[in-house]
């Protein structure tokens, strides 16, 4: 673990493998979060305060 | 002494102020307070219908890796660093407080993307949104002084490099990156502070106000 990063290198771009499979992920989880239904979503009132 | 006894207020006299109510902040920041923030959106039971997502788990989830910083930072503040490089236990709190702060900037990060993408700031948010701007700030603040309070040779690579930094932004006389003591402080104390205070007061306020209908929910999207 403290042994340095092996990095992604083309042209202008410049970035270590663990951060873009960091960021990589958390594009996943975004999508992700978009798609799938949330659990007893229906069940929620539409009580709206603002 | 009788004389003391005498010109001290009774309780019906040191009640009075609140009888007039120009003059008692008590009683105007407790309206202001049942007004602006009752008690049904603080806790509230139900919510919007289209709070049913996943997106809006990002916000909760960065607060509970909050919560577990602040718990293993705690306990770090408490041992010191040698505790946290020579004990087994050490090493494992020093490595829940690294992780949680990872999780952290991640789901925050989320969090802020899904705020962007829904406009977060509509109808009066956006002192709400700016505050989380601040938040995000200061937050990077508080990660890079942790970073250089890890006592091992990463943080002296880290210090040593950015001290041309802070150098050449003309703040190096009073932020110096090598002085462990004014980062370690910086980072245990005054900028933690900082972040909770902003939270708490980022979760009041999106409390006070509701969740932002979605763009489409509303009818017409207004800046």
């Amino acid at each position: 673990m403290d042994s340095p990063a092996t990095y992604l290198h083309s042209g202008f771009i410049l970035i270590s493998w663990p951060n873009l499979l960091v960021i990589i992920g958390m594009l996943v989880l975004f999508a992700v979060a978009l798609v799938v239904p949330f659990p007893h979503g229906g069940d929620h009132d539409d009580v709206g305060n603002s | 002494m009788s004389e003391t006894a005498k010109s001290a207020p009774t309780g019906a006299s040191a009640a009075s102020p609140s009888s007039n109510p120009s003059r008692s902040w008590t009683l105007r920041v407790r309206q202001a307070i049942d007004s602006h923030l009752p008690m049904d959106h603080l806790l509230p039971d139900r919510q919007p219908y289209y709070i049913g997502s996943w997106v809006y788990v990002f916000g909760v989830v960065t607060i509970a890796a909050l919560v577990w910083v602040i718990v293993s930072g705690v306990v770090l503040s408490f041992f010191g660093p040698q505790w946290w490089h020579d004990s087994s236990v050490g090493r494992f709190f020093n490595s829940l407080h690294f992780w949680s702060v990872q999780l952290f900037f991640i789901f925050m990060v989320l969090h802020l993307w899904g705020q962007y993408f829904m406009a977060g700031w509509r109808q009066g948010r956006a002192a709400t949104w700016m505050i989380g701007v601040v938040i995000f700030g200061i937050s990077i603040l508080t990660a890079f002084t942790g970073y250089l309070s890890q006592q091992n040779f990463a943080s002296q690579f880290v210090a040593l490099n950015a001290k041309d930094a802070m150098n050449g932004a003309g703040i190096g006389a009073f932020f110096n990156v090598l002085n462990f003591g004014q980062m370690y402080g910086l980072h245990v104390m005054l900028l933690p502070i900082g972040v909770t205070f902003l939270v708490v007061a980022h979760i009041v306020m999106v409390r006070a106000r509701g969740v932002v209908k979605p763009i489409d929910a509303e009818g017409s999207a207004r800046p």
